[in-house]
């Protein structure tokens, strides 16, 4: 649906224009090619080329808990089945593409995929089992620091400031919370990381703001200097006290008194670690803050026209550090629970994960929501990439991995629909 | 070349620095630092970025940091021993980048050119990756796909290394264009994608480096690449009729790369102010609206600036794989893609000033290491400074306040490098 403005020289028409939006040439043979291609894959992969006369043996939780849900399914037909009705919707959407189902449609088609890969996983042998529950789990442990990553993203581009620098606040953030957490504690440390990172977002801010410096290059900057200088004081003082210095509490689960007892959900979302329960304030607050309050609104308008916000009074740079740094604290969190899941800090231990928030953020067309969907999809994927590895040696995993960029490359180029990034975003603002 | 011929948008540090004409010139040398060009901000921003890497140093110092416990009694200790530290840590630098007495003591030509040999052999692949980088920039597009490039040029240009059996010359010659060729693939794709599809080439490069990171770790998992029978991730050596002859003998490591990076140079010297082509980069560089008002072909530019960009990272490629190494490891792109991004920058996105900026961080990298093995300052510190100093020249308001220069107050210029996402 779009709504046309027309202006006439006499009067002001605001008019309603309802439209079946087309779906572009590209959006129709990309997605529908990639459907057809997957449902084919899955049918030759899994179905005539997978383990005929085994059946699948799932499991909704750990293989020696008590109690859990357990069922087998016929593998290979699950693939026909599945390939089937992927090729189908394929070939469906080539005929007929419909904008408004685009999303259900590559859903349903992932979904369908991954359900013949797992069953295809459990079918591998007579003693093989999956645990989705175990897999989703890891995945959401694996998509906790891409969300905070990814909301750091929008906090910052929504008010338009590049911020290419997540992975240096992850790190700065990391590296803080490795040291005060080793002596004080769990939640010094991670407000030491929070610290951390909204500080490597100060310099993000002065630069971009005060000294309008080019957003992208400052952020590919402040990642070398946060890597660098975190390597250096690693090597300094943590590398030679690593007892003292770099030897932190882990992180400790905590059950939710009754939502905690649900069967399969209660274990995924409601016993976890404190901050997971943060995580999912933020990005509560995130969203309700962005387009339910009018600071909110403010920086909406602050990231699609400066000026115009500037001529009725927001003011304009004000908005744009306030977010930079508050954006920067919720990366440096990021960083904080890479330490606490391990208890210690290494070299680079965010390993290229802000990019991967970065790639988050845009996949999920820099709205708060999105970009949470487009972090736990890229964390189901580093989960399934683990799992590959481990069970299946003949799927290269480092393909898998490249799963989320190639995705993103794939968003960006237009296959899944217009991306477009906040109107102002990276243009620096000065008056007058 | 000169710096009418600069663009502005390219260029903004020599736009906004160059001073007005038509007005007196200021007499007296202080004046004239006050009216400082853009050289004396890079100095000084060299010169702070270096002060601020000597705070590290000192901090770092055991010595010193023994001393500060009792600061408050006799702070002098603490200051001598972390001046002591700093200067024991740059004079390893320079030993290690330019010169060094000891070994040169032993009157071999290794002692004597040992440093200078590291030096180059480690601006050599700077040089090609900042070409590669500010080649873009002048066209207009920030080029951050370097790592992937690397990576790209150096499986392409190993590949045909270690599988093909050529006679000495023509070997070498057709691993060097394979390199290019795999970089300019690696570009090319971020110019396509770019010029076809509105993709900004910043994400897509980004993404790219990722993909092209993965494909290494799939390949040197692969038959055909890894070494046979090394349960390693290392591919099979580079034939001898393949690899770049050394320069100085066996006993040193630089290799002929860096006439390959100096050739380089010079066509892209060549390319920028003597070629249709590179004006037609630069005009869509400076304005692309203008352009392709003007008639020229903006996609077409783009997709052509990337593959050469592509293409100069893939040769930064080929002097790691069939230079300085002989097998690829997962690391082969050892951070040059991103360096590359400093080095333009500094550089100014002009070859000369890269081949400087090549040389000085490939003097630091070199240096660094020997610092780090003389007197345990982590090599970490190389990076510290290089990111510092490009953060400065970047900023020329902050370096002008500090020193109290005067100079045009605007710097509104230096946003116009590169768009935001949708630009």
């Amino acid at each position: 649906m779009t709504t046309a403005t027309v202006q006439t020289p006499d009067q002001l028409v605001v008019e309603h224009v309802v439209t079946r939006v087309p779906v572009s040439r590209a959006q129709r043979l990309g997605a529908g090619l990639a459907l057809v291609f997957i449902g084919l894959v899955t049918i030759w992969r899994f179905g005539v080329d997978g383990h005929h006369h085994l059946d699948a043996s799932i499991r909704l939780g750990a293989l020696n808990a008590d109690h859990v849900p357990h069922f087998t399914v016929p593998a290979t037909p699950v693939a026909y089945v599945a390939g089937g009705v992927t090729a189908l919707l394929g070939v469906l959407w080539l005929l007929a593409p419909r904008r408004r189902f685009f999303g259900l449609v590559m859903g349903v088609g992932i979904f369908l995929f991954v359900a013949a890969l797992l069953c295809w996983l459990a079918s591998a042998s007579s003693f093989s089992t999956v645990d989705v529950v175990g897999l989703l789990n890891s995945g959401i442990a694996l998509a906790v620091p891409l969300i905070l990553g990814a909301l750091c993203g929008v906090m910052c581009e929504r008010s338009a400031v590049i911020n290419v620098a997540i992975e240096g606040q992850m790190l700065a953030g990391a590296f803080a919370s490795a040291l005060i957490g080793s002596l004080v504690g769990i939640t010094a440390g991670m407000l030491a990381g929070a610290f951390a990172g909204a500080l490597i977002g100060a310099i993000l801010a002065v630069f971009a703001i005060r000294y309008l410096v080019n957003q992208v290059v400052l952020g590919v900057v402040l990642n070398v200097f946060a890597a660098g200088l975190t390597g250096f004081l690693y090597d300094v003082f943590m590398q030679p006290h690593t007892d003292t210095l770099n030897t932190t509490p882990l992180m400790e689960l905590h059950k939710v008194p009754l939502l905690g007892d649900i069967p399969v959900l209660g274990p995924l979302l409601f016993d976890t670690y404190t901050i997971v329960y943060i995580t999912y304030v933020l990005i509560i607050a995130v969203d309700v803050w962005l387009f339910r309050t009018r600071w909110g609104l403010r920086t909406r308008a602050v990231g699609e026209h400066p000026r115009a916000a500037d001529t009725v009074g927001i003011r304009v740079l004000a908005m744009r550090y306030r977010n930079v740094i508050l954006g920067g604290a919720i990366a440096g969190l990021g960083g904080a629970y890479f330490i606490f899941s391990v208890g210690q800090f290494q070299k680079n231990i965010t390993s290229g994960q802000g990019f991967i928030a970065l790639a988050a953020l845009i996949f999920g067309r820099w709205s708060p929501r999105g970009a949470v969907g487009a972090a736990l999809l890229f964390g189901f994927a580093s989960a399934m990439q683990v799992t590959l590895s481990i069970n299946a040696p003949s799927i290269p995993s480092n393909v898998v991995a490249m799963v989320p960029y190639l995705a993103t490359i794939l968003a960006v180029a237009g296959l899944v629909g217009k991306v477009r990034a906040p109107a102002a975003d990276g243009e620096p603002y000065v008056k007058g | 070349m000169s710096e009418q011929t600069a663009d502005p948008a390219a260029d903004p540090q020599a736009a906004l620095t160059t001073p007005e004409g038509g007005e007196e010139r200021p007499r007296g040398f202080w004046a004239r630092y006050a009216r400082a060009s853009s050289l004396v901000v890079t100095l000084l921003a060299f010169v702070t970025a270096m002060v601020l890497g000597g705070i590290l140093i000192a901090v770092a110092d055991p010595q010193t940091q023994d001393a500060s416990h009792y600061f408050f009694q006799y702070p002098w200790d603490t200051f001598h021993y972390g001046f002591a530290a700093i200067w024991r840590g740059y004079v390893a630098l320079f030993q290690g980048a330019i010169f060094n007495p000891h070994t040169a003591s032993k009157g071999t030509l290794a002692g004597y050119l040992g440093p200078i040999s590291e030096t180059v052999t480690n601006a050599t692949p700077l040089i090609l990756a900042g070409l590669s980088v500010g080649l873009a920039f002048r066209a207009g597009l920030f080029n951050i796909g370097g790592q992937g490039q690397v990576i790209m040029g150096a499986v392409c240009a190993g590949f045909v290394g270690f599988h093909w059996d050529l006679p000495p010359g023509l070997h070498l010659l057709l691993g060097i264009i394979a390199g290019a060729l795999g970089g300019a693939a690696w570009g090319g794709l971020a110019g396509f994608l770019k010029a076809k599809t509105g993709a900004h080439e910043v994400i897509t490069t980004i993404m790219l480096n990722y993909v092209a990171f993965f494909f290494l770790a799939y390949l040197l998992t692969a038959k055909g690449f890894q070494q046979s029978g090394s349960g390693q991730a290392i591919s099979y050596q580079v034939h001898g009729s393949a690899q770049l002859p050394p320069l100085l003998g066996d006993s040193l490591r630089v290799h002929s790369g860096i006439f390959l990076a100096l050739l380089a140079a010079w066509f892209v010297h060549w390319l920028l102010t003597r070629s249709t082509l590179g004006f037609r980069l630069r005009a869509v560089g400076a304005n692309p609206f203008a352009s392709r008002t003007a008639g020229m072909n903006v996609e077409n530019s783009y997709i052509t600036v990337m593959l050469i960009a592509g293409g100069l990272c893939g040769l930064a490629g080929v002097s790691q794989i069939l230079g300085t190494n002989s097998r690829i490891t997962g690391d082969i792109d050892a951070g040059i893609g991103f360096d590359g991004i400093t080095v333009a920058l500094l550089g100014r996105a002009s070859p000369k000033g890269i081949v400087a900026a090549g040389l000085l961080f490939g003097a630091l990298h070199a240096g660094g290491t020997q610092m780090q093995s003389s007197t345990g300052t982590p090599v970490d510190l190389v990076q510290v400074i290089q990111s510092l100093i490009v953060l400065f020249i970047a900023a020329p308001m902050l370096v002008r306040a500090m020193y109290r220069l005067k100079g045009s107050a605007a710097g509104v210029s230096g946003a116009a490098l590169a768009k935001g996402w949708n630009g």
